[in-house]
């Protein structure tokens, strides 16, 4: 059967079909429906979330040294987190095929780098398998394991946004199960201490140049034969593109991309006078070819190191004269915190007391956006407690009374605990806010540990967030209803004044996990409205100004009662419930 | 058919743009051809600007359209149709919802948005999908009004239509749904 699946859908059919047993992750754009259709095949292939990418990738290791297929999937930067098993990892490998996907950005849609996830294959000196639409990620990632298993390495297995969210034809097959190899304990293999590790290192070195020349005539890199006068070298979702931007070209298409195949890539060079080398992001083809001296080529002088490529752009950085674009101008439309979001009340009460924030990653981090502008820092996940203990190391402890770190519920379980952990033990006067929507609101809504529910769908052990502040020695610790505005005020005036450290738990499921609980939507009173302006600084995209700069108040937005929290700021008290909904 | 099609969808998320791209996606695919689709995730239900690209034909290769080469520009917003409208092909068609969605943060919604579509696309079809999705019967319909005007465009029967609407849509709505996917289809003849 042929059916359409997105990149990611496919790397879950190809979990099925390839025999996988055991697959995790920590959700990340644009990796996150990788596990979420996993769990589709769960009475075949046990799945989970786990805290963060190092940990999500240190079970897929000990469940491939139980013998299984395995495969623990991420977004570039999780890669990041999961570095240091990573590049121990590939020393170690070889029992159950391994598998890591790494899911690119380039052009950020919704991240906060472009790095380019094929260094890390260099780095950790392990293959790299770049597929280049969905039909390819099932097929390639039955490779990978083949590739795993022989050569007893992980394989390090790169998608990019177009390929996780591009949904293309694919054609279904079956599940072959594959045999779980049986455990033998061989400490001279799995415990690094540095006599076993020195010898590992000589075994990487020889086992690279053997997958190298595997590679060199291994069918994930073919030669498309066109115009015998143009050529063009590629890979992954830039292939595509360059294959519409040169229509007729001969392509040499890479599939097992590292260790890099040069010979086969010398002989193809030396057909051509010049050859364009097209790829996304970084010269990583490129520097392999002008390392072994071959130099007929054009990369990077032309094709943008910076942002997304398509075949408009690759045909344009080639044409002599490309025609400019013709963008009109029109106004941004950002994204925003939804209406009835139960993050804005932090972030209000922060403006209006003058507080500032470090913060973190997560749907809050548009908190950022005017009106409520609550965001001094946002780095990457977990930064917020490290850096607001440093503000206060640096500029003094007063300074904690104007600066709080604020994170979400799942980054505080992904890296946060251990920001809170140093935060108690070096004895700042730090408030962390943790905004608890009982959710992974930003990629999609994905359970945590701190919801009560695993990926597979069972009730589980709940994280208390209070307990572990206190049991790390953090006496004021406690939680505040995120829609009631006078007692987060009151909760962040005692927090912030608190000469020790205090952890602040500020409460509301996300709005749009039930609608169900959304009423119907306030209305202004406009007779009594005085224009003031008030309701407006909440930024609830439900609210606008009518003509006489009265407020407005959208009813296809407002989620009505629960929120509420522009009935709460509103001096004259105008804005309610409609009559005939409180009748009712 | 040597040529590829390139329909390029734009709106405002939660306006269900992507439900019909996957409409249009699965009528070409049961077709026989090749199909690529492509959205970017994440931000779609936060009120940010969504854009959809479905490119079909005997063979596709990229799954984006580029800037220039939509053969069909279609918008369920008015402000995010002007947005979007340099990917239009010379020779393309501009079907849009004169529906405005204010961005959040401003306080009126622009002028000179009609007008920035006209100079560039003066037989661009205007069309008010919201008022034909609350003649359907739900005002959430607008996506498949607009899955109805645009369908006059493409070389796909009001059958085939109707049966990947038909597979697609939950079940209990399939009636507004057909309605108004007529509506829509009606509105945008010309
Ligand atoms: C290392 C890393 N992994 C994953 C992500 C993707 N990501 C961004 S925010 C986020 C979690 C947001 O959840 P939470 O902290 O609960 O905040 P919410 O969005 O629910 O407000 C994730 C997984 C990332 N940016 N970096």
């Amino acid at each position: 059967m042929r059916v359409l699946l997105s990149g990611n859908e496919a790397v879950a059919r190809g979990c099925y079909e390839h025999g996988v047993k055991v697959a995790t992750a920590y959700p990340g754009t644009p990796s996150t429906e990788i596990l979420e259709n996993v769990v589709k095949y769960k009475d075949d292939v046990y799945c989970q979330w786990s805290p963060n990418e190092k940990v999500a990738f240190e079970v897929a290791m000990g469940a491939s040294f139980g013998g299984v297929r395995t495969i623990t999937a991420m977004k570039h930067v999780g890669l990041n987190v999961a570095a240091d098993p990573l590049m121990t990892s590939t020393s170690v490998g070889g029992d159950g095929g391994f598998v890591i996907v790494t899911a690119d950005d380039p052009g950020m849609h919704s991240s906060q780098n472009e790095q380019d996830n094929r260094y890390y294959a260099k780095f950790a000196k392990i293959p790299l398998v770049e597929p280049a639409d969905s039909q390819e990620v099932k097929d390639y990632l039955g490779a990978a394991f083949e590739i795993s298993e022989r050569f007893g390495t992980p394989v390090l297995f790169r998608l990019t946004t177009r390929i996780s969210h591009a949904k293309t034809p694919v054609e279904l097959g079956e599940r072959t199960e594959v045999a779980r190899k049986e455990y033998v304990k061989d400490t001279s293999r799995r415990v690094v201490i540095p006599a076993h590790a020195r010898r590992l290192h000589v075994a990487v070195e020889k086992r690279l140049e053997e997958i190298r020349r595997f590679a060199e005539d291994s069918p994930l890199n073919r030669i498309e034969e066109g115009d015998p006068a143009v050529g063009v070298i590629s890979s992954g979702i830039a292939y595509e593109y360059a294959r519409d931007a040169f229509p007729t070209a001969t392509f040499l298409k890479l599939g097992l991309s590292f260790p890099f195949p040069i010979d086969l890539a010398r002989e193809f060079c030396s057909r051509f006078e010049t050859v364009y080398i097209v790829e996304e992001n970084e010269p990583f083809i490129e520097e392999h070819l002008r390392i072994a001296g071959i130099t007929n080529v054009i990369g990077k002088e032309k094709i943008p190191v910076c942002g997304e490529l398509n075949q408009g752009i690759v045909r344009d950085s080639v044409a002599k004269n490309p025609a400019p674009s013709d963008r009109a101008q029109v106004p941004p439309r950002p994204p925003v915190l939804c209406p009835g979001c139960p993050h804005r009340s932090t972030f209000f009460t922060l403006n209006r007391m003058n507080i500032g924030s470090t913060s973190d990653i997560g749907c809050y981090t548009l908190g950022v956006m005017p009106p409520l502008e609550g965001l001094d820092t946002c780095i990457c996940m977990g930064a917020s407690i490290g850096n607001a203990l440093g503000f206060e190391k640096a500029i003094g402890k007063e300074f904690a009374k104007k600066m709080v770190a604020v994170i979400g519920d799942s980054t505080f379980v992904h890296s946060g605990m251990t920001g809170l952990a140093d935060v108690a033990y070096n004895k700042g006067a730090t408030t962390v806010i943790i905004l608890d929507n009982s959710i992974t609101a930003m990629t999609g809504h994905q359970e945590h540990p701190g919801t009560g529910v695993t990926l597979m769908g069972e009730p589980t052990i709940k994280l208390d967030y209070i307990a572990l502040a206190k049991s790390m020695g953090i006496e004021d610790a406690r939680k505040v209803d995120a829609y009631d505005l006078e007692a987060v005020k009151a909760a962040i005036g005692e927090t912030t004044e608190n000469p020790e450290a205090s952890l602040l738990v500020v409460e509301g499921p996300c709005v749009l996990m039930d609608r169900k609980s959304w009423g119907p939507a306030l209305e202004v009173n406009a007779e009594d409205c005085t224009a003031c302006g008030m309701c407006l600084r909440l930024g609830c995209p439900a609210i606008s100004k009518d003509d006489e700069g009265k407020a407005a108040i959208n009813p296809l937005f407002c989620v009505g009662e629960l929120c509420s929290m522009c009935a709460q700021v509103c001096p004259v008290k105008c804005i309610s419930v409609p009559v005939e909904a409180a009748a009712s | 058919m040597d040529k590829v099609t390139n329909v390029f969808i734009s709106g405002v998320g939660g306006q269900g743009i992507l439900l019909a791209s996957e409409v249009l996606s699965e009528v070409a695919l049961a077709r026989g051809l090749d199909v690529k689709k492509s959205e970017v995730h994440g931000m779609a239900q936060r009120g940010g600007s969504v854009v959809s690209h479905v490119r079909f034909g005997e063979k596709v290769y990229s799954p984006v359209i580029a800037e220039r080469e939509a053969d069909l520009l279609v918008s369920f917003e008015k402000m995010e149709g002007l947005r979007w409208i340099h990917f239009l092909a010379p020779g393309g068609t501009v079907i849009v919802n004169s529906q405005e969605i204010v961005p959040s943060g401003m306080e009126a919604y622009p002028d000179g948005m009609d007008e920035g579509i006209r100079e560039r696309q003066p037989d661009a079809l205007l069309l008010d999908a919201l008022g034909l999705a609350r003649e359907a019967g739900n005002a959430r319909s607008v996506n498949v009004v607009m899955l109805g005007a645009f369908s006059n465009y493409l070389e796909f029967s009001e059958d085939e239509w109707t049966k990947a609407i038909e597979a697609r849509v939950p079940p209990k709505t399939i009636d507004v749904n057909l309605k108004a996917f007529r509506l829509g289809r009606e509105a945008g003849r010309r």
